[in-house]
């Protein structure tokens, strides 16, 4: 993918891809650390639809969101034979009780059954963390499991 | 009363009351330059209020504010980006500088300001403002736009070339012989391009040299550096602002980065005793003789500056609006044609009424620039359909 680089002195780097249907979509970073995703308008391809500010976490949710899915769609793919068992995606929310604790505290996989097979953190992939591994929030966990496993598992994270 | 006590008296009110027109200023979208400007007309010279007691301390704050606002404009851009900036977009930057100096000079003519008026006044009516265009871009969520690179790309020329103007400006209005203007101008090349080297090749031992942990040991190496060399620069003859500007420049990555965080508020609080100080030395009855050359002055160089944003977005393959968006962002003129003017009025080379007219020509084009940025588009819509209405002649078959 070609991913095109444009100074702005003064302001920052701003980073996009264009889209098969034509779109630029990007990141403008600034220098003071504030970061702009930016869309291209449809009717004025040089002007922006969009030019939303994101924080660092933000940012990074929302890469693991868009990066995951092809992580997703691979696992579900190796999994299909196996009947009842599903992938999931689930985040570590600001203010979860295992924001900043490590993996092996939140003791998913005996109280849940379902197991965590990769965390997704600032767009990269952190494939079976061991159990010393610090959450963070904004990580995107990768769980693996029966349906209600999977909703335990979520639940876990959510309230302990 | 005693002096001191009374010095502070004034500077609170003043203070207290640009906070309070910069206030207004906020919350209607507009820069504070022109409240800042309108601020000192009335407290100045022949305004509704005249103070007196705080002028000494004013125009030291004054000359602090120029030399703050060059340091953070050299801290804006690193010497690369600079020279790149020059490489691509030197085309476009000529054609800027043709004609926006151009109408500045020729009112000066027609007025009778001889050569140094026509410098300072080309000068004035050349240079837009990076503050407020930064600012406009980033408001109307134009960072991503297409033709946001051109439109810095201008503004960075125009800062270079500012680095050539102001010696040579300095040097005129100290009234220099021929040849010691020429030489002025050769020191301050020879200087500009030493300095882009040094920031090119040991941009990081010159951070190092001023960088610090400590906030309060960082601020002061920064301002006591700044001032050393505006000083310095200034003593030879080179425009103090310029030795600013090239310190700035030559401070690179993240120490230009935390220096510019640490020296905001100060070139904030400087810079607006600058504008009122500027406002205060121009006598608001000199301003009904020069207005109607001022009104003119806006209308010629909005367009001049519109029709510059407007080839050189062409010249990059971008569509009518966006041609139409570059060259409105360009048309507001702020704080460096006050500096610029500050400098001319301060020498006293050039006629006070030059101070008037620069006022009141930066009052409207800082007010003016914001507008027109932010109606460029429905603007533009309005006419091509008054065009498209137009009926054209049907050839008879």
């Amino acid at each position: 993918m070609n991913v095109i680089e444009t100074k702005l002195p003064g302001i920052g780097v701003r980073r996009e891809i264009v889209t098969g249907s034509g779109r630029r979509v990007g990141i403008v970073s600034q220098r003071d650390g504030e970061i702009d995703l930016i869309i291209s308008k449809a009717s004025d391809p040089d002007a922006c639809i969009a030019s939303i500010p994101l924080t660092a976490d933000e940012g990074a949710t929302l890469g693991n969101l868009l990066g995951s899915r092809q992580l997703v769609a691979q696992l579900t793919e190796e999994h299909r034979d196996v009947p009842g068992i599903s992938t999931r995606q689930i985040l570590v929310e600001r203010g979860s009780p295992f924001e900043n604790r490590t993996l092996g505290e939140t003791g998913m996989r005996t109280r849940s059954g379902a197991s965590l097979v990769a965390v997704l953190r600032s767009g990269e992939v952190q494939a079976s963390p061991s159990p010393d591994f610090v959450l963070a929030a904004g990580d995107l966990l990768v769980v693996v499991g029966t349906s209600a496993g999977l909703d335990t598992a979520a639940d876990i994270l959510r309230h302990g | 009363m005693e002096t001191s006590a009374l010095t502070l008296i004034e500077l609170g009110a003043i203070l207290l009351s640009l906070g309070i027109l910069g206030r207004l200023a906020g919350r209607i979208g507009l820069s504070p330059i022109p409240l800042y400007l309108i601020g000192g007309l009335f407290f100045g010279r022949g305004g509704i209020i005249e103070l007196e007691g705080v002028l000494t301390f004013s125009e030291v704050a004054s000359e602090i504010g120029v030399v703050l606002l060059l340091l953070m404009l050299g801290l804006e851009y690193t010497a690369k980006e600079l020279v790149t900036g020059l490489r691509q977009s030197w085309l476009a930057g000529v054609v800027d500088l043709v004609l926006n100096f151009t109408p500045g000079v020729l009112v000066a003519v027609i007025l009778g300001w001889g050569p140094v008026g026509a410098l300072v006044m080309g000068g004035v009516t050349y240079i837009s403002s990076s503050g407020i265009a930064a600012k406009v871009i980033g408001d109307l969520g134009r960072l991503g736009n297409r033709e946001t690179p051109t439109i810095l790309a201008i503004l960075v020329f125009e800062d270079l070339a500012m680095a050539i103007y102001l010696p040579v400006l300095t040097a005129v209005l100290a009234g220099l012989s021929f040849a010691g203007g020429l030489s002025t101008v050769g020191i301050s090349l020879l200087v500009v391009t030493l300095v882009l080297v040094i920031a090119l090749r040991w941009g990081n031992a010159v951070s190092a040299v001023v960088d610090s942990t400590d906030r309060e040991v960082f601020l002061l190496t920064l301002i006591g550096a700044a001032l050393l060399v505006a000083g310095i620069a200034s003593a030879l003859q080179v425009s103090a602002a310029v030795g600013a500007f090239l310190l700035g420049i030559a401070i690179s990555g993240v120490t230009a980065e935390n220096a510019a965080r640490v020296l905001e508020p100060l070139r904030d609080l400087f810079a607006a005793i600058f504008f009122v100080v500027f406002g205060l030395n121009t006598d608001p009855a000199t301003i009904p003789p020069v207005l109607g050359f001022a009104l003119l002055l806006a209308v010629v160089t909005s367009l001049t500056k519109i029709a510059t944003g407007w080839w050189a977005g062409a010249r990059q393959g971008i569509g009518r609006m966006g041609r139409a968006r570059a060259g409105t962002a360009l048309v507001a003129r702020g704080e460096f044609s006050i500096v610029i003017a500050g400098l001319a009025v301060a020498s006293g080379a050039v006629v006070p009424e030059l101070a008037a007219l620069a006022t009141t020509y930066v009052l409207l084009m800082a007010v003016l620039g914001p507008v027109l940025a932010r109606f460029a588009e429905p603007g533009m819509e309005l006419i091509d359909r008054v065009v498209k209405r137009t009926p054209k002649a049907v050839p008879a078959t």
